[in-house]
C-alpha cells in the first residue's frame, strides 16, 4: 500500500509574522521557510506505518512553486520514497489545492492519504475535508491516532467534547493533530542521500485543473492591540484590583 | 434577500451555545435565517432550536445513519438543502471545522474560515497567521456562501423565538465506509471551557497531574472553568480537550488566569478576545506580560495557596 503525504511550504512558526504597511500582504521578505508543522507530523505517521510493515512506498506531494521543491527533499530527507511537485506559480486556495491532490492521488491509487489538519499560514483546515468529498471517501480529521488494520483504520480524533473514535474503510483521507506523533530529525547523510531520490514535476495545468480562487482577499490588517495592563507586586494587590474591576 | 442555513450542533440532547452564536452572524448577514437540525430522534433540540429568537424554520432530518455528525453522511445531506440558500454557517468548533469544508467541496466553492465579521453580506474578515493578520475577502457574486464563524467573536444570540419545526426525509444514504466507534469524554461538572465566563489555565510549570490538582481547586472556589497550555497536555498533566489556542480552543471569558503560561503567540490566539487577563509567571519578562491586563510576577505554588486564603 501506498501512502500520499501532502506538504505545503509555510513561513515558519516562530517568526513573528508581520503585515505590509500598505495592507497588500504579509512581510515573507527574508523570513524562514518550513514545511508545515502538521506535514512533518503527517509524514513522520506514514514513515512509521511504512516502518512497521503497513505501508510499502511514501510519496510526498507538494503544491507550489519551484522553492517548495526545498520542502519535498526535507520530506525526502525524514525519508520519503518520492516527491511529487505539482507545479503552480499562484497562491492555491484549498478547493484548487483538493483538487490537484485529487488528481495525483487517482493517478498513485494509495491507501491512505494524511495532510496536516490546517496550513498554518492561512489556517484554512479545508484541504483533507475537501478531497475526501471530490474523492467520494471516508475522511478522519484531527488525528491522534491511527491504527491501520487490513482495509480498515481506527482513527482517534481530537473533538471540542475529547477524543472520538471513528472506524474507516480505506481509501481514506486523514487529517493529523499535534499529539499524534513528534516528528523526526533530519541527520545530515539522510540530506545526501535525498539528493538523489526521484522528484517528479507535474505542471498542473498538465493535471487539468483550473485554479479556481473564488475568495477575493481585498486588504490585510493587523489585528486590533490589547492595550497593555498593569503590573501588581503582591497576591492582594491582585484581588483587591480585581474587586476595583468588579471581576471578583 | 439572503436565504441564511445554519447547521446546528448537538449531542443529541441539547443544542450547543455555538449555534446561537451562528445565529448573531446570521443576523449580522441579514435576511432569513433557518436552522438544520440532522440527527436521529431530534426534536428536544429541534424544539431549543426553534426558541432561538429571529429564526424563521428549523427544518429536520431524521435518520440512523445521521446520528453522530460523521461528515461522510452529514455533508450530502447540508449539501442538498444549501441548494435552496445563498449562505450555509456553521460554527468554528471541531464540529463545523470537520463538516463545513466537506459541505463546501460538494458545492464546489471554497470555505471562509472562522469568520469574525461581517462587512456585506459577501464580505468578511478572519484570521490567518494565528491570528497575526486580518483579512477582508470576498465571494464571488452568485456563488454559495459557505462558512464557519469564530465563536470567540460572536455573542449568543437571545429572545423568544417560536420558528415553525418541518421535518424532511433524508436525500441520501448512509456512505457505508465511515463508522462512529465512540467518544471518551472527560469533562466533568465543571464549567464548559467554551462558554464559561471565567476560566483558570496553568501550563507547564505546573509539573505534574498531581500539582495540576491547586489549578481544579482554585477553579473550582471561583466557579471557573478550566484551560491549560498545550505544553501541559503534551506532558499528560491533563487531557486534550482542555487546550487553550490556536489548534485547541478559542475561548473568549471574561476573566481568563494564565498559571505558569509563557504567553506564546498559538496560545495567545486562543484568550485574545478575554475580556481581563491576569498572568502569573515567575519570569518577569515572560511574553504573557505583554498581553495581560493584571500581572504578577511570582512563584504560582506561593500565589494560589494566598488566593485561595483571600478567597475565603
Ligand atoms: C503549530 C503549533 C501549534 C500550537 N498550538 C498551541 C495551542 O493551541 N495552545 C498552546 O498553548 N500552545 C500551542 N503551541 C505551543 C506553543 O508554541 C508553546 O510551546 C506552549 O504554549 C508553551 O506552553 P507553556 O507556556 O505552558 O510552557 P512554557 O513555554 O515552557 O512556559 C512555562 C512558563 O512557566 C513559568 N514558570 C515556571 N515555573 C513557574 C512557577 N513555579 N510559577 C510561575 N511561573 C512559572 C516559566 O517562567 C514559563 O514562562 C503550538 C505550537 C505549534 C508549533
Ligand atoms: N499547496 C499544497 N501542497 C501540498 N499540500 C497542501 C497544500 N495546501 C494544503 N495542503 C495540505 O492540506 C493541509 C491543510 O491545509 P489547509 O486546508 O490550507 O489548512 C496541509 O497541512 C497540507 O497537508
Amino acid at each position: 500500500m501506498k501512502i500520499l503525504v501532502g506538504i505545503k511550504r509555510v513561513v515558519d512558526y516562530n517568526v513573528r509574522v508581520r503585515v505590509l504597511p500598505d495592507g497588500s500582504g504579509v512581510d515573507t521578505e527574508g523570513v524562514k521557510m518550513s514545511v508545515n508543522p502538521f506535514d512533518e507530523i503527517a509524514l513522520e505517521e506514514a514513515l512509521r506505518l511504512r516502518e512497521a510493515g503497513k505501508a510499502s512506498e511514501v510519496i510526498v506531494v507538494s503544491a507550489g512553486g519551484d522553492e517548495c521543491q526545498q520542502q519535498l527533499r526535507t520530506g525526502l530527507a525524514m525519508g520519503a520514497d518520492r516527491a511529487i511537485q505539482i507545479k503552480t506559480d499562484g497562491p492555491l486556495q484549498p478547493l484548487s489545492a483538493a483538487r490537484a491532490l485529487l488528481k495525483v492521488t487517482e493517478r498513485e491509487q494509495p491507501g491512505l492519504v494524511i495532510l496536516g489538519k490546517q496550513a498554518i499560514d492561512d489556517d484554512n483546515n479545508q484541504t483533507g475535508q475537501m478531497l475526501a468529498a471530490l474523492w467520494n471517501r471516508p475522511q478522519a480529521t484531527f488525528a491522534s491516532e491511527v491504527v491501520l488494520d487490513g482495509e480498515k483504520a481506527t482513527v482517534t480524533r481530537e473533538v471540542d467534547a475529547g477524543l472520538e473514535t471513528i472506524e474507516v474503510d480505506l481509501p481514506a483521507v486523514v487529517t493529523v493533530d499535534l499529539r499524534l506523533n513528534e516528528p523526526r530529525f533530519v541527520k545530515l547523510p539522510d540530506i545526501m542521500k535525498a539528493k538523489r531520490k526521484p522528484l517528479d514535476v507535474l505542471p498542473l495545468e498538465e493535471l487539468g485543473v483550473a485554479v479556481e480562487n473564488d475568495l477575493a482577499i481585498n486588504t490585510y490588517s493587523p489585528p486590533p492591540q490589547r492595550q497593555k495592563g498593569i503590573m501588581v507586586e503582591t497576591t492582594e494587590q491582585l484581588v483587591q484590583e480585581l474587586k476595583n474591576r468588579g471581576l471578583l | 434577500m439572503s436565504k441564511i442555513l445554519i447547521v446546528a450542533e448537538h449531542d443529541g440532547q441539547q443544542l450547543n451555545l455555538s449555534t446561537a452564536k451562528c445565529v448573531s452572524c446570521a443576523q449580522k448577514i441579514g435576511g432569513d435565517v433557518d436552522i438544520a437540525v440532522l440527527g436521529q430522534n431530534v426534536d428536544g433540540v429541534a424544539a431549543q432550536a426553534a426558541a432561538i429568537g429571529g429564526i424563521s424554520r428549523v427544518i429536520t432530518v431524521s435518520a440512523d445513519h445521521l446520528e453522530h455528525p460523521l461528515a461522510a453522511n452529514w455533508a450530502p445531506e447540508i449539501t442538498t438543502l444549501a441548494a435552496d440558500y445563498s449562505h450555509v454557517l456553521a460554527p468554528s468548533t471541531t464540529f463545523g471545522k470537520d463538516l463545513m469544508p466537506r459541505v463546501a467541496a460538494l458545492a464546489g466553492v471554497n470555505q471562509f474560515s472562522d469568520v469574525m465579521e461581517v462587512l456585506d453580506e459577501r464580505t468578511f474578515t478572519r484570521p490567518i497567521y494565528a491570528g497575526n493578520a486580518i483579512i477582508k475577502v470576498s465571494a464571488a457574486a452568485g456563488s454559495l456562501v459557505a462558512m464557519t464563524v469564530r465563536t470567540a467573536s460572536w455573542q449568543a444570540a437571545a429572545g423568544e423565538g417560536q420558528a415553525s419545526i418541518e421535518a424532511r426525509d433524508a436525500s441520501h444514504a448512509d456512505s457505508g465506509h465511515t463508522r462512529y466507534v465512540g467518544l471518551k469524554s472527560e469533562g466533568g461538572e465543571r464549567p464548559d471551557l467554551q462558554s464559561a465566563p471565567m476560566v483558570v489555565s496553568g501550563g507547564r510549570a505546573l509539573g505534574s497531574e498531581e500539582n495540576f490538582s491547586i489549578i481544579y481547586q482554585l477553579a473550582d472556589k471561583l466557579g471557573a472553568g478550566v484551560g491549560a497550555s498545550r505544553a501541559a497536555v503534551d506532558a499528560g498533566y491533563v487531557p486534550n480537550d482542555m487546550q487553550v489556542g490556536q489548534t485547541g480552543k478559542i475561548i473568549a471569558p471574561d476573566l481568563y488566569w494564565a498559571f505558569g503560561i509563557s504567553g506564546a503567540i498559538q496560545h495567545i490566539t486562543g484568550i485574545k478576545d478575554a475580556g481581563t487577563i491576569v498572568a502569573v509567571n515567575k519570569d518577569a519578562e515572560a511574553p504573557i506580560f505583554e498581553v495581560a491586563d493584571i500581572g504578577l510576577v511570582g512563584d504560582l505554588f506561593t500565589v494560589i495557596p494566598e488566593l485561595e486564603q483571600l478567597l475565603d
